[in-house]
C-alpha cells in the first residue's frame, strides 16, 4: 500500500484563533450521526460559525477571502477533548490538509496524521505575524516544509516542528500505519500467546 | 527492579518496534460503540480484511439510545441506522454485543468494569476518550480514533509512542460532601487541560488507597480532560474485591493465578517517575466548572475569576467562557440559576454515584423551576438501582428516572440543552454546545452538588443544602 510521500504542503491560510479548540467545537457532536465520514467537510465548526453569523460578523472559514484555503492556523491544544476522527475527517473534507498550532492534543494529532494531514507546531508569536502575513493578502502562498522544519510564507521563514515519529510516518508514505501493522501479524499472534487473557 | 505499571504493561503487550520508532502495541481488549465504529468497518470491507480477535472485541450502544421511548425502530432514522450497523456488523465478525435486549447494555465505560472484562495489566483501547476509564484497574486503556479502530480489528494492535509517566499522589481523607469528581476536577484545574499531553497519569496516595474502585473510575475518566490519554492506580485488593465473580473474571484455580500476575503488575516501590506532583486530600473543596473547558473551575465558596487576574495566556479563553456562560467575573458562582440537573455518564453514572444521592435526596423534592434527569450508566446500573429502591426515591424527589446510556453529556439522543439553557451536570465536559445546544451552558460537578442544585434551582453547596456534616 503505497502511499504519498508527505514532505510539504503549499495552499493559501486560515487563521482560526483560539486556545483548546475542543472536537466538539470543530464536529458538534449531534453531526456524528452517520455510518460514514461522507459529508461531514459542510459541518466543519458549524455552530461557532453560525454563532458568528448571528452576531453579524464573519466567520474565517465563511470569509470568501479565505475560500479554498487548505493551511488551518490555530492556537494551543488545538483538537482537545473527544477521540471521534470527525474531527479531523472533516477538516479534510472541508479542504484543509494541514494544520499549524501552537500545541496540539495528543490522540486529535494521531488521528490526523493518519489521514496524513500534518499537524506542525510554531510558536505563538510566529503565528500571529503568520496570520498577519494571510490577513494583509489571504492569496499568500505558505508552505511548509516538513523536511527542513520550516514554513515559509511571503518570503518570511518561520521555524516549526512535529515529532520525529510524525515526520518519519509522512516523509516516507507511511502515515497510515495499517501497512506496517498488518506485516507483523506473526508477531502479534506470537505475542498474543503469552498473554493469558489472550486465550480467554 | 524499578518499573512502573505503565512499563510492565508496555513491554507484556510490545510486538515490535515500526520503522518510525513508534510501538507496535498489542491490545489485549478492544471495546467499541455505534458512532466510532462503522466507518472502521467499513474500511475493513474495503481493505478485504477480517476482525482477527474477535473474542476480544466487545459492543454495546451507548451515544444515542434514547433514554425515554427505547423501542425500535427510533424515531431518530439516522440513530437507527446506527444502532443497526452496529449490530449487523457485529454479527457478521462474531463480536459480542452487549445490545439493547440484553438487560447488560449500558455505557461502554461501565459495562466493561461491570462485565470484568476490564483487568489489571491488559491493554485497551476504544473509539471514544473516556476509555482511560478502565485505567481504575490497572489496565492501560487508550481513547483511539476511528483508523486505530480499525487497526485493532484488523490486527489487534496498534501503533503508538510510549508516554511518559507523571505520577499524582494525593494523601489523607477527604472532607465530608467532597467526592472523586472534585478531586479529578482540582488535579485538572492545579495542572491545566493540556498539562498532561505526553504522559500518563499514575494517581496513588493514601485518598486513592481508600477509594472505591467506582470512584478511581470516576477520576481516571477525566485523565483526557488534563490532556492525559492514560491515567491509572495500581491494582490492589479493592481491584480484585471488585472483579471477583463477575461474568469475564478468571473462575475457579484460574482466579488466583490472575491475582498473582495482576499484583506483578503494580509499580515497584521503587520505581522512576518523569514528575511527581502531591496533593493533601484536606485542602480541596466541592469544585464546580465556571467556563468552556475542564480546567476552568473553583471551589463552590470562591468567585469566578476577573479576566485581569488570569494569567495573561488565559484572558481570551477566559473572556469567551464569561460571554458563553452568562457569567460576570467577580462575582460568587454560588446562586446561579440552573434549568437542568443531568446525574449520569460514564464520569458518575454509576451505583455508589446514585447510592450516595439517594442517600441525601430521600424526602427532597425537586426545585420547580429545574428538569431533573437521573440516566443510569448501564441497565445493571439501573436493574440494582431499582431492586434497591433508589429509582423510587428519585421519583418521589421528581427526578425523571431514564434508560441507560450517554444522554445529556453530549446530547447525541433526544436529551439536549434547550437554548441558554444552564445545567448542573456530573458529567465530564463543559465545552460550548457540548449538551446539544450551541448556547447552552454546562457546569460540571459532583453527583450530589447536581442533586444540590436541583433542589435550589441554583448551583448550590451540597454540604449546606444537605447539612452534610
Amino acid at each position: 500500500m503505497a502511499l504519498e510521500k508527505i514532505t510539504q504542503v503549499t495552499g493559501r491560510g486560515v487563521f482560526v484563533p483560539g486556545d483548546d479548540i475542543d472536537t466538539d467545537r470543530i464536529i458538534p457532536a449531534r453531526f456524528m450521526k452517520c455510518v460514514t465520514f461522507d459529508g461531514l467537510g459542510e459541518f466543519t465548526f458549524a455552530d461557532a460559525r453560525s454563532a458568528t453569523k448571528e452576531e453579524g460578523k464573519t466567520h474565517p472559514l465563511d470569509d470568501t477571502r479565505f475560500a479554498g484555503a487548505s493551511i488551518l492556523l490555530s492556537g494551543s491544544n488545538f483538537g482537545c477533548g473527544s477521540s471521534r476522527e470527525h474531527a479531523p475527517q472533516a477538516l479534510y473534507r472541508f479542504g484543509f490538509r494541514a494544520i499549524i498550532a501552537e500545541s496540539f492534543a495528543e490522540i486529535f494529532f494521531g488521528n490526523s496524521t493518519t489521514l496524513g494531514m500534518p499537524c506542525v507546531v510554531m510558536t505563538s508569536d510566529d503565528i500571529r505575524a503568520l496570520a498577519g502575513i494571510i490577513e494583509s493578502d489571504p492569496a499568500a502562498l505558505v508552505t511548509i516544509d516538513l523536511l527542513e522544519g520550516k514554513v515559509s510564507a511571503a518570503d518570511m521563514d518561520f521555524a516549526a516542528s512535529l515529532p520525529d515519529h510524525a515526520k518519519e510516518a509522512l516523509v516516507s508514505g507511511r502515515w497510515d500505519a495499517i501497512a506496517d501493522l498488518l506485516e507483523g501479524l506473526d508477531d502479534v499472534r506470537a505475542r498474543a500467546a503469552t498473554l493469558p487473557y489472550m486465550a480467554a | 527492579m524499578s518499573q512502573t505499571l505503565l512499563d510492565k504493561v508496555w513491554e507484556a503487550h510490545t510486538v515490535r518496534t515500526l520503522p518510525n520508532g513508534s510501538t507496535q502495541l498489542l491490545i489485549g481488549t478492544h471495546l467499541i460503540h455505534e458512532v466510532t465504529s462503522p466507518q472502521a468497518f467499513g474500511m475493513l470491507r474495503d481493505l478485504g480484511l477480517k476482525v482477527l480477535y474477535p473474542g476480544r472485541t466487545f459492543a454495546t450502544v451507548d451515544h444515542i439510545v434514547p433514554t425515554d421511548e427505547r423501542e425500535e425502530p427510533f424515531s431518530d432514522s439516522l440513530a437507527d441506522d446506527m444502532i443497526k450497523a452496529l449490530r449487523k456488523n457485529c454479527a457478521e465478525s462474531g463480536v459480542k454485543f452487549f445490545d439493547l435486549p440484553s438487560g447488560q447494555q449500558g455505557i461502554v465505560h461501565i459495562v466493561g468494569p461491570e462485565q470484568g472484562i476490564t483487568q489489571p495489566g491488559t491493554t485497551i483501547a476504544c473509539g471514544d476518550s473516556h476509555t482511560s476509564t478502565h485505567g481504575a484497574f490497572g489496565a492501560i486503556a487508550f481513547g483511539i480514533g476511528t483508523s486505530q479502530v480499525r487497526d485493532v480489528l484488523a490486527t489487534q494492535t496498534m501503533a503508538i509512542r510510549k508516554p511518559k509517566v507523571r505520577r499524582i499522589n494525593v494523601n489523607g481523607k477527604l472532607s465530608p460532601g467532597v467526592y472523586a469528581k472534585d478531586v479529578i476536577l482540582h488535579i485538572i484545574r492545579q495542572l491545566g487541560v493540556n498539562g498532561g499531553l505526553g504522559y500518563a497519569y499514575e494517581y496513588g496516595g493514601t485518598t486513592f488507597d481508600a477509594f472505591t474502585q467506582e470512584e478511581r473510575m470516576t477520576v481516571c475518566n477525566m485523565s483526557i480532560e488534563g490532556g492525559a490519554r492514560v491515567g491509572y492506580v495500581n491494582p490492589d485488593e479493592t481491584t480484585f474485591a471488585y472483579l471477583k465473580g463477575r461474568p469475564y473474571a478468571p473462575k475457579g484455580a484460574e482466579w488466583d493465578a490472575a491475582v498473582a500476575r495482576w499484583k506483578s503488575f503494580a509499580s515497584d516501590p521503587d520505581a522512576a517517575y518523569d514528575d511527581i506532583i502531591t496533593y493533601n486530600a484536606e485542602d480541596i473543596a466541592p469544585t464546580v466548572t465556571w467556563g468552556i473547558n475542564p480546567g476552568q473551575a473553583i471551589f463552590i465558596g470562591e468567585n469566578v475569576p476577573l479576566p485581569a487576574n488570569v494569567p495573561e495566556k488565559d484572558r481570551a479563553t477566559a473572556e469567551e467562557a464569561l460571554a458563553h456562560m452568562l457569567l460576570k467575573g467577580g462575582q460568587p458562582i454560588k446562586g446561579t440559576k440552573v434549568d437542568v440537573a443531568f446525574l449520569g455518564s460514564c464520569t458518575n453514572g454509576r451505583l455508589s454515584d446514585l447510592t450516595e444521592v439517594a442517600k441525601h435526596i430521600k424526602g427532597r423534592k425537586v426545585h420547580s423551576g429545574v428538569k431533573a434527569i437521573v440516566v443510569p450508566g448501564s441497565q445493571g446500573v439501573a436493574a440494582l438501582a431499582e431492586s434497591m429502591g433508589l429509582a423510587a426515591i428519585f421519583k418521589d424527589a421528581g427526578f425523571e428516572w431514564r434508560g441507560a446510556g450517554c444522554s445529556m453529556c453530549l446530547g447525541m439522543n433526544p436529551d439536549k440543552l434547550v437554548g441558554d439553557q444552564l445545567c448542573a451536570s456530573s458529567s465530564n465536559r463543559n465545552f460550548k454546545g457540548r449538551q446539544g445546544s450551541p448556547t447552552g451552558r454546562t457546569v460540571l460537578m459532583s453527583p450530589l452538588m447536581v442533586a444540590a442544585a436541583a433542589v435550589t434551582g441554583e448551583i448550590s453547596d451540597a454540604r449546606e443544602v444537605f447539612e452534610v456534616k
